[in-house]
């Protein structure tokens, strides 16, 4: 079982989770989180005054058996990528467990 | 026609400005409240509405008399309270059918409030509550209400007024110098005695607040100087329309500044500058053309765009510009005045680029010195000393947790969605419709109960 985890530019999200879900990738999770990397922060100016603040992106997680992350990251990535600095990174996790809260289910029949 | 009939026609138009101003407060405690962080955004609020309490009370004991009563030996200082001590007099109807004493005690006390709420800019995020109602309380007494009867207090049948008005004879239309001048140099000295704030300055959260709060200020300014016409007749629509044109054209000044300067038109911007002619237009309103009001606006916009960074030059954090939109935007108003007044307006006065007297220049300088130099070194004073005996400023944990929670056990925001992190009632364990250790249903039946016991309270 692995952790696909993806931080990306916030108006790809939509897309990449349309195009995932037509792959037959059916379950993931959204967090709004802010961030910094090779395009640095944003600039704001209230009354001449300078704030630097942090980028805006939105990380995407879905728990995946380990035969389906290779097309999940590819559709990640073919999805979000502008060629631009800031389309964001994708990294794969090894999950050791996963339970089902409404069943009990376990391991792979969790996912 | 009737004389009642025309008073009556003047008092219908100053209850509706009285109405008009009042919606100021709730105008700047948004305006005011969109610009602080997050964490501090209610207290600020608080700051802004609670004047009105104070302010009604001190007026009621004694405020009324020493702004309006007739001057103490003629010195025109201070006006002598003991006539209105507790406004016993107002209560008997003169029978004019217009506005009488407690019109008026009711008019000026929205004055008195809204000058000093903009002194709040000064302790915005770092004063404790208690402290900022005894200072605005002292602060009125001692700073206010004798700069008011310098300016608002003219000589009557038998009794002096204000010496500002009726022997240096200043031109100030309604309020320039007493509560613009007054509470941005006020907030200047509040926040040079308290000191900066600690750590990193918080962007402004919320500023579709401050375009609205700034909105509904504009929208108060129209009774503010309409209602100083006192009547329903040509004074009253001119200076609206000057009130309008002046905010209309401060915005312009302000942005087209700031796009030369930062590249940038900004909606804080756009506010800022409105606020900024507004400012200027209060003690011209009267005095200007047309053309002549544009250009307060003009001026006021861009002088106090190109004045916001001198506090930092100064060093002294006046959190919310207090200093730079009411204090230069006062005297910019003011010295549009002496430059270019149209004889042709109501007040008649002349400005000297259009070959007036040359007497008006040191009559609003003198208007403008005096107001200033007291206001900053009693207010300092007033601070200093309340900070010596029950200290202002709140404890450092306090000002990092942010004063909302710290001072008054609440958040502005709850913005977790739905099911989400928000606050509950209680904690869960405490809670005996909360059956430990059941299944779905039982668990589901407590979290509903919580969340309907919220919506409640």
């Amino acid at each position: 079982m692995k952790l696909v985890t993806a931080v990306l530019r916030p108006h790809a999200v939509d897309d990449v989770i349309e195009r995932l879900q037509g792959v037959g990738i059916s379950g993931g999770t959204t967090t709004e989180v802010q961030g910094f990397g090779q395009q640095k922060g944003r600039s704001e100016s209230y009354r001449g005054a300078t704030y630097e603040a942090l980028v805006p992106k939105t990380r995407l997680e879905v728990l995946l058996p380990a035969e389906e992350v290779e097309a999940a990251v590819g559709v990640i990535t073919a999805t979000a990528s502008t060629g631009k600095v800031g389309d964001g990174k994708v990294w794969v996790t090894d999950v050791s467990d996963v339970v089902r809260v409404r069943t009990g289910d376990r391991g792979a029949a969790a996912l | 026609m009737d004389p009642t009939i025309a008073a009556n026609a003047d008092l219908a138009w100053l209850l509706a400005a009285f109405a008009i101003v009042a919606l100021m407060f709730p105008g700047l405690a948004l305006f005011y409240g969109g610009m602080m962080g997050v964490k501090s955004a209610l207290n600020m609020m608080m700051m802004v509405l609670s004047t009105l309490g104070i302010t009604s009370v001190l007026y009621v004991l004694y405020g009324y008399g020493m702004v309006s009563g007739p001057s103490v030996k003629d010195w025109g200082i201070i006006g002598d309270p003991r006539d209105y001590i507790g406004l016993s007099t107002v209560m008997e109807d003169l029978g004019t059918g217009n506005a009488e004493t407690a019109y008026w005690a009711a008019f000026f006390i929205l004055f008195a409030a809204i000058t000093i709420a903009i002194v709040a800019s000064g302790a915005a995020g770092r004063m404790k509550f208690s402290g900022w109602l005894v200072f605005s309380a002292v602060w009125l007494t001692l700073v206010y209400f004798p700069v008011a009867h310098w300016v608002f207090a003219f000589d009557g049948d038998g009794y002096s007024g204000g010496f500002l008005i009726n022997d240096v004879k200043i031109h100030d239309y309604a309020g320039g110098t007493a509560v613009h001048m007054n509470s941005g140099v006020a907030a200047l000295a509040l926040a040079f005695v308290l000191g900066r704030r600690k750590g990193r300055p918080e962007r402004p959260h919320n500023l579709p607040l401050t375009l609205l709060g700034g909105g509904i200020l504009w929208f108060g300014w129209f009774g503010f100087n309409g209602g100083c016409a006192v009547v329903a007749g040509f004074l009253a629509q001119y200076v609206v329309m000057n009130t309008l044109l002046a905010g209309s054209a401060g915005m312009l000044g302000f942005l087209l500044v700031e796009r030369v300067r930062s590249g940038h038109f900004t909606g804080l911007g756009l506010i800022t500058g409105a606020i900024a002619g507004l400012v200027g237009i209060t003690p011209s309103a009267n005095t200007m053309s047309p053309l002549g009001a544009l250009g307060v606006g003009l001026v006021a916009g861009a002088v106090v765009c190109l004045c916001l960074g001198l506090k930092t030059k100064l060093g002294i954090d006046d959190t919310l510009d207090a200093f730079a939109v009411h204090g230069l935007g006062g005297i910019a108003g003011t010295i549009c005045i002496i430059l270019f007044a149209s004889a042709a307006a109501p007040a008649g006065v002349e400005g000297i680029l259009l070959g007036g007297s040359w007497d008006i220049v040191w009559r609003e300088l003198t208007g403008i010195a005096v107001t200033c130099t007291y206001s900053f070194l009693m207010t300092c004073a007033i601070a200093w000393v309340l900070d010596k005996t029950m200290g202002l400023r709140v404890d450092e944990e306090s000002e990092v947790a942010g004063l909302d929670l710290a001072l008054h056990a609440e958040s502005a925001y709850d913005i977790h969605p739905v099911g989400g992190q928000g606050a509950r009632l209680g904690a869960l364990a405490d809670r005996d419709d909360v059956v430990q250790g059941a299944g779905d249903t039982g668990r589901d039946t407590g979290r509903d109960t919580v969340k309907d016991e919220e919506v409640m309270a």
